[in-house]
């Protein structure tokens, strides 16, 4: 059995996603800005991919730009409302902790070129408090940016109340919502939300395609300068196939959403319950305001990379916040911000879960991780040391 | 793949893994904070490293160098042990990747360690070519 539980990375397509997709390869290749009626049947393509994209989170078609994934639909957003803050002397940007390196290496960039950037704590939970956003928000801030769940712990932000409070401030409000739409109901009126950005392939979708979501009157400038596509905001020919392919997966998931999510809920709750019997293991973000799908933990004395390893092995893909996945010497920003010492967020496991999934591959995750963590806690100089008393268990 | 089929293996079935009760000399490097901890165990007789285990916190290539690195030592003179260089260990791994060198230049320090255990446990000093 190989089970995928790294659903938050990316997920397989949806059968009726990619069947979306199949026309505009080798029937309807137009380019929808061809006057020819090949390019004009693209066109009504592209247009009504974008209503049904915008439907599904309470937008109106007009207020959607495709874009390459969130990442670029995050740098854009942010770099706008920094343009458009910066032309009335508004520099200040406030984001949290916890955000997606999509949001957080934006910030750091615009930081480097004068803006000053705020990024508020949040909670041992890994939630921000709309009281810290109102603290932070002042005469000369151009933009709050909080993420409306999070990608490697599953907390939900208070977008709503943020939103309102941005709202009632007049400043601009975004979300990255890469890990939300799909997954949870997304109402932009309802909830706010002036930019919102979004990811095809974190539901069911294809990869290299996403959305972000412009409120009318909020003014949007191009990252990506040439022809007048998406309303002269995302110059280059559209990704056609692509855009068809996240409409479909999109409606697909905003439709079945409700019994999707507590299908998805039961399998986590599932995963949580057994690992939470292995000694010394805590599970990281809020135990109630997390996505449906997200099962994050920290085990003691282990380091996250060889449990993943010896997972894969088990026929187990999962992902961890460990740093030796990264590349950097550092573990996860995220696990961090919690306030978890590093030797205890180098040990972190992520699974993160689907519709796709079953109650079975449950079993068979909770077959093999306390085996692995028991292995790799006896093999630990850092295990050894804590049962010894030399080191203090923190969890 | 990430890495090579020898490093998965090394991963997966670590050679001469576990604590020595009597080790001659133990060797401890690495730092938790950095996500590496890497422990060695050697005995020693007549100059000659008979046996060696070891004990790791860490990544998968952190595993698979510990334990390669024991096997280059096992059964050699301790003057050859400390001439053991990471790249030795990177080279027998059938290579790391780039970010995860450092994790054989634990392994090389962890053996340096035990050996300078040893040399201290006998009340000698280390001798030069084995002093860093």
């Amino acid at each position: 059995m190989y089970v995928y539980a790294d659903n938050a990375a990316t997920t397989a397509m949806s059968p009726a996603a990619c069947r979306a997709m199949e026309p505009y390869f080798q029937t309807i290749y137009g380019n929808p800005s061809s006057l020819h009626s090949v390019g004009q049947r693209a066109a009504e393509a592209l247009e009504e991919a974008r209503a049904k994209v915008a439907k599904w989170i309470g937008a109106k078609p007009e207020e959607i730009y495709f874009t390459s994934g969130g990442s670029e639909a995050d740098n854009q957003a942010i770099r706008s409302a920094a343009l458009l803050g910066a032309q009335k002397n508004k520099r200040r940007l406030i984001s949290t902790a916890i955000e997606h390196h999509g949001v957080l290496h934006t910030l750091k960039q615009l930081e480097r070129e004068g803006f000053e950037v705020v990024l508020l704590p949040v909670g041992p939970e890994g939630i921000v408090t709309v009281e810290a956003v109102a603290a932070a928000l002042d005469e000369a801030t151009a933009l709050v940016t909080v993420m409306m769940a999070n990608n490697e712990i599953g907390t939900l932000q208070p977008v709503e109340e943020i939103g309102a409070l941005c709202r009632e401030r007049g400043v601009i409000f975004h979300t990255d919502a890469v890990q939300a739409v799909g997954h949870i109901p997304v109402d932009v009126g309802r909830q706010n939300i002036d930019m919102l950005s979004l990811s095809a392939h974190k539901f069911h979708g294809p990869k290299g395609v996403g959305a972000l979501y412009c409120r009318k009157g909020v003014s949007l400038r191009p990252l990506i300068e040439g022809g007048a596509q998406e309303r002269g905001r995302r110059a280059g020919t559209e990704n056609l196939p692509a855009i068809a392919g996240m409409a479909a997966a999109l409606e697909e998931a905003a439709t079945r959403l409700e019994e999707h999510q507590s299908y998805v809920a039961a399998l986590r709750d599932q995963l949580i319950e057994g690992l939470s019997q292995i000694p010394h293991a805590k599970l990281n973000g809020d135990p109630a305001r997390r996505l449906a799908g997200n099962v994050s933990f920290c085990f003691e004395g282990i380091e996250g990379e060889s449990l993943l390893l010896l997972l894969d092995a088990k026929g187990v893909a999962a992902s961890s916040g460990s740093a030796c996945t990264s590349g950097s010497l550092d573990p996860s920003h995220v696990l961090l911000a919690l306030g978890l010492p590093h030797e205890v967020a180098h040990g972190s496991l992520r699974l993160s879960l689907s519709a796709y999934n079953t109650p079975q591959e449950m079993e068979h995750i909770l077959s093999v991780v306390p085996g692995i963590v028991a292995y790799l806690r006896d093999i630990s100089p850092v295990w050894e040391e804590l049962e010894k008393g030399v080191r203090t268990h923190v969890i | 793949m990430l890495y090579s089929e020898k490093v998965m293996d090394h991963m997966q079935n670590p050679r001469n893994l576990g604590k020595m009760e009597d080790a001659d000399g133990i060797g401890q490097v690495g730092n938790a904070k950095c996500g590496d901890i890497m422990k060695m165990y050697i005995k020693v007789s007549g100059g000659i490293i008979t046996d060696v285990t070891f004990n790791t916190f860490g990544c998968g290539s952190a595993i698979a160098a510990s334990s390669m690195a024991t096997e280059l030592i096992k059964g050699k003179p301790l003057e050859d042990a400390v001439q053991l260089t990471n790249q030795a260990v990177v080279e027998a791994l059938d290579g790391l990747p780039h970010h995860k060198v450092h994790c054989s230049v634990l392994a090389e320090e962890a053996i340096r360690a035990a050996v300078e255990d040893y040399y201290h446990r006998q009340g000698l000093d280390v001798p030069g070519d084995c002093a860093r």
